[in-house]
This record gives C-alpha cells, structure tokens and sequence, in this order.
C-alpha cells in the first residue's frame, strides 16, 4: 500500500541577500493512513514551514525550490487553484499553536464552524448546525448547543483549541497536521488535548503530522518521529527506537535536556548554543558547531542517510564511522 | 424622472434600510449591547441627531398639490415637503425681528405677527423653516459624500493592504498624488468642472477627503493579513475574496462606523466653507451664513439669519461628535474586552 502522503527531496527557499537561503532543504519522510508521525525539533528549524509547504502555503517572498509531494498518489505541486483549495480542508486540515488569535474575534464561534463544513459539503446552514453542535459534544466543548452561539473571547483557550479542532475535523480529513497544538495551552488542558487528538485519530483512522518541540508530546502520540535540525530531517525512526536509542548526537542532546528525565540535584544538561539563522548554516553537517561528537569530516561533508535498522536512520558522520569500526 | 419622485424613493429606501439595520442590531447580541450602553451614555445627543435625522425625512417626502393656490399659481404646482407644508402661510414681505408685530425697517404691519420666532430674511421667508430646510442638505453632503468615499477607501485600502505588491504601489501612487495638490483647490476645480449641484459637490468632496481613511484601512489591512484566523481560513481553503468578505471587512467595522461619523462633520463643515467661496449647495447653512455676512454691517443689525444657521450647524455637529466619540468608545476592540 502507498503511503498517505509521501514527501520526497522537499526544499523551499526564501531569497537572501547573496541567494536563495533553503530552509527546509532536501527533505523527505512519508506518513501511512493511521499513523502520527512526529517532527521535531528546536524553533526555527524549518518544521512549521515543512508543513505549510505540504499544504503549498508558503508565505511570500518564500517558494518551493524542488521535490515531490504526493497526497494520495496525486502531486500537490502540479494541482491548480481550485484543487488545491479543495485539497486544503478537505484532504488536509491543520490546527495551529495559537488558539486565542486562530478564530474570528466578530464571528461567533458555531458560524465559523458551520462555514468550513460549508466551504467543502453542499449542505444547508440548519443540517451544517446539527453537524457543528455534535461536533462540539464530540470534541468535549460543555453545554455545546449553548457554546454555538459564543463569541471567541467568551471562551478559554482549551475550549477555543477544541473549537479548532472541531472546525479542521468538521470536514473529515484524511491528513491533520499540527503545529503545536498545545504549546499554547497549561499543562492540564494540554493533556486533555493531547488525549482528545489520540482518541479522534484512533477512531476515524485519520494520520496526523505532528509538529513539536515537547518531547512528551512525542511520547503520548507519535508512531514514527523525524528529528529535524536547521532545515534537514537528521534523524529518523519509530518512537521507541528514537526515545530509546537515539543515535544522532542532536536527538541525544534533545533527550538529555528533558527536563522529566533529568536526575535530581544535578544540572539539566543543555546543548550548548543556538540553532544559527538560516543564512549563516554551515556547509557539512549543520550541527557540527554544537555537537560534542565533532569529526573533522563533519565541517566540509554533508552526512549521508545511514539505516540503522528497517526503520531508523539517521544522518551523522560520528555514527557512521563508529558502525565501520566495529 | 422628476427630482421629488426620486427623492421619494430614496426617503423610502432609507426607511427601509434603517429597518434592516434595526432587525440586524437586535439579532445580534454584541450589536444589542452597543445600542443599549450607546442609550446609557449619551441619551441627549442621540434624541438631537433623530430630531435632526427625522426633520430631514420629513423634508425629503415630497408631493404635489393639496396647496391652496391663492395668488402664486407657479408654487401651486411644485412637489412640497411636509416641512414645507407646515410653513405654507408664513411668508412676510421683508425683514421681520424675532417675534415682532411690524416689519423690521418701516414698522409696517406684518401678516402673521408674532409667529416668527427666529425672525425672517429680507425676502420675508420664516428663518426657522430656512434652518430646518438646511438639515436635509448638510445630512445629504454629510451621508452622501461618506457613501461615496468609504467604499472607494475600502476597496483601494483592502486592495493595496492585502494583496501588497504593484497593488499597494499603485493606490500609493493615487493618494500622494491627492495628497499633494491643495485640497481647496482641487475641490473648487473638480465643482468647477462637474457643475455645480449637490450630486458633484458630493463627488468633489468624496475625491478629496477618502486618502485619509484609505490609509488607515490599508494598515489595519496589513495587521489583519497576518492574524492566524486568516492563516487558519487559508488552510481550510478559502479563497482570497471569502478571507476578504468574511474576515478582513467585518474585522473593520468598527473602524468604517467611527470614521463615518467624524468625517461626517468635517464634511458639513467643509460645505459651510465652500458655500462661503460662492460654489456651495443651495439651501444649505453654509449659504445661509454667506448671506447673513452682509446683513450683520445693516443698522440696526439683522442678527437672527446668522444666528440660527449658526446654532443649528452647531447643534448638528455637536450632537453628531457626541454620539461619534461614544461609539468609538463601545466599539474599541480594547474597552470591548474590559467589559467582557
């Protein structure tokens, strides 16, 4: 069986003062049906524009240098404008990190809803009504026909990221892609999200693109995780073999500076430094001028994809050389 | 078409849509709730403006005959207001003080004594009829003119603020290059060329006062562009027009409502200055008080024409500030949260 979506040798640009600056460059992954895949990694990374770029979203002066993007077999990049349209929404939906700012602040919350399912279904505004409000109960928005009618700053930010959800689900997507869908919210209502995504996914068999920073995050519903570092996929694999035996020196750095994992009395360890900005990316590897494990090999070469096993490969010229050795 | 036959139809048309916004206010709970605390906070001001708002309707129904036609026959024939029909028999031949029994030069006895309480103007017209006939004409420059140039501002500003580019150089291009000519002077040129009636003053007026609101609804347009409710709209796949229709305009309501009731005085007032250049409406106050400058060197002086035109353009405007400031008030995206 194809993949859901299957994205190969991705690289989107933005121009720069000496040239196109690439910050999402070469990159490829593939999600199944049912499967939530992970892609994580530090701000600015390229993880958010990854996923606008799947979506063809790419904010302007940006644009999509090369690579394919197959959605159910079809090329994203060779659909036209209405197509695309119908693509978004309704083949894929998204939910955002910011749910204060993502709902119309003059539209109340029900119509808003009711107008994506309307954008997509010809359907009349009294059955989209129907529809919304048991939408609503599904999703766990309380007194749901009474919350039809409530303007966004009437509700909490955990009752406005449901109402997010309800809208990018109202029109049964096959892909949901989610940027952080709960770095905006406390750590008791990101649960309850956290548990509401894994349980709508599970039944509707919808794969999710998940897209975090939040290592926990990863751990309550990721299948499959793609580690990401200034632009590239560095490693990847399934969840147990990236949280347990992760082998790129940035995945284990990642997974020290966990603070849930962190020994008590001793100092979190970090990674030393910052991701760079994108117009100052090393050639070679990206992540040699942070990484304790640094090769000679690593400042000049670009290291290639090594398969660990049928499903973990990772992109490092430490582990490479380790692996030759033994 | 006859003048008053339209006239009618717009007067009904109006009436029509003050009803639709009624039903739409009272459908809608944050609309219901700005009405009512607009009520709370300055129920004067909004009793003068329906004063003003209900003598101008009642100015502009119009029909013809019903009129005892004595020894003016041509007048007998003319379509008249209901305003004009409650002053028929008022007419002096010359000047008359206020309250007066005899004409003001000359002691001659007047035909209505004492029933002129503003007074009438040299050709004996009663001069609370002439400033309650003036309401029409400053509310027809004021909401004319604003309906001419705020779509025009919205359709340049959105235009230029959401899709940027040779778009935004474009409007740019046409507001500094209004911007640069002498705002006097192109609105007496463009009267000049148009002829002068109400319908091309409004024009003039239109073109020279929507740069500055264009401006601001093409900022708000740009700070709206980026919200993520747009972003989130772009991801559900709505088309640029829907983003428009359902997000970026109703976004600027508040600011098309406060703008249409500030600029709306500016413009009764501009008219007031034109009238005194000599190209303004007829019948408005502006041409009133034009009048009246050369009745204030009389002796004994003819104070009431001036005074009346002056204190009606005052109240009007006064009123309509009053309100206007308030509205901004109960619709600032800010106080809306506090007193949520």
């Amino acid at each position: 069986m194809s993949p859901l979506l299957e994205v190969e040798g991705l690289t989107t640009s933005f121009p720069g003062p000496n040239g196109d600056i690439p910050v999402v460059d070469e990159v490829s992954f593939s999600i199944d049906q049912g499967e939530v895949l992970a892609l994580v990694g530090e701000s600015g990374c390229g993880k958010s524009m990854t996923a606008l770029s799947v979506m063809r979203l790419v904010p302007k002066p940006g644009r999509i240098r090369q690579g394919r993007i197959l959605m159910n077999g079809r090329d994203v990049r060779q659909l036209s404008i209405p197509e695309i349209r119908h693509l978004r929404g309704h083949e894929i939906a998204m939910i955002f990190q910011e749910p204060m700012t993502s709902l119309n602040p003059v539209v109340t919350v029900g119509v808003q809803v009711v107008e994506a399912i309307q954008l997509h279904e010809s359907i009349n505004k009294a059955r989209a009504r129907e529809r919304t409000i048991e939408l609503f109960e599904r999703i766990g928005i309380p007194d749901a026909a009474d919350r039809f009618d409530v303007y966004p700053h009437q509700l909490s930010g955990g009752l406005k990221q449901r109402v997010m959800i309800a809208m990018a689900l109202s029109t049964r997507p096959k892909l949901l892609i989610a940027d952080e869908p709960t770095t905006a919210l406390d750590v008791t209502i990101q649960a309850q999200i956290l548990e509401l995504l894994r349980e709508l996914q599970r039944e509707s068999e919808m794969s999710i693109l998940l897209i975090t920073h939040d290592l926990g995050v990863v751990n309550e519903l990721a299948d499959r995780v793609a580690v990401m570092y200034a632009g590239r996929i560095v490693e990847a694999g399934t969840r147990l073999e990236l949280l347990g035996h992760p082998s790129h020196p940035y995945t284990q750095g990642l997974l020290r500076s966990n603070p849930a994992l962190a020994q008590p009395g001793k100092p979190l360890p970090e990674i030393p430094g910052v991701v760079p900005p994108a117009e100052e990316w090393p050639e070679g590897c990206r992540f040699a001028n942070r990484c304790a494990r640094v090769l000679e090999i690593c400042e000049s070469e670009v290291p290639e994809s090594l398969a660990l096993t049928a499903t973990q490969s990772t992109c490092c010229h430490a582990v490479a050389r380790e692996r030759q050795n033994a | 078409m006859e003048d008053w036959i339209i006239s009618n139809i717009v007067t009904a048309l109006l009436l029509a849509g003050f009803v639709g916004a009624a039903a739409a206010v009272r459908s809608s709970r944050i609309w219901t709730d700005a009405a009512a605390s607009l009520w709370r906070r300055r129920p004067i001001a909004l009793l003068v403006v329906s004063f003003y708002v209900a003598v101008a309707i009642l100015d502009s129904i119009l029909w013809v005959g019903g009129v005892d036609a004595g020894e003016d026959v041509v007048s007998a024939h003319e379509a008249k207001s209901v305003i004009d029909r409650l002053f028929l028999d008022a007419r002096e031949r010359s000047y008359s003080a206020p309250l007066a029994d005899v004409e003001f030069y000359g002691a001659k006895p007047l035909a209505h004594p004492g029933s002129h309480p503003m007074g009438t103007d040299i050709i004996g017209r009663d001069v609370v009829y002439m400033a309650l006939k003036g309401i029409r004409v400053a509310l027809l420059i004021g909401g004319l003119t604003s309906l001419i140039a705020i779509p025009l501002s919205l359709l340049f500003g959105i235009s230029a603020g959401y899709f940027g580019g040779r778009v935004d150089d474009f409007v740019f291009f046409i507001m500094s290059t209004l911007a640069s000519m002498p705002g006097l002077l192109l609105l007496i040129a463009l009267i000049m060329a148009m002829g002068r009636s109400t319908l091309s003053i409004c024009i003039a007026l239109a073109v020279t006062s929507w740069v500055g609101f264009c401006r601001l609804v093409r900022g708000e347009t740009l700070k709206l562009r980026e919200q993520d409710y747009v972003h989130a709209a772009r991801v559900l796949g709505v088309s640029e027009f829907q983003i428009v229709m359902r997000h970026i305009l109703p976004n600027l309501t508040h600011l098309v409502i406060i703008t249409f009731v500030l600029t709306f005085s500016g413009l009764v007032l501009s008219e007031a200055v034109l009238a005194w250049l000599g190209v303004g409406v007829d019948g408005s106050w502006g041409q009133m008080i034009d009048q009246a400058r050369s009745e204030l060197s009389r002796d004994p002086v003819v104070w009431w024409n001036i005074t009346a035109a002056g204190l009606a353009l005052f109240g009007l405007l006064l009123a309509v500030n009053m309100v206007g400031d308030a509205i901004r008030d109960i619709l600032d995206p800010r106080t809306l949260r506090e007193s949520s």
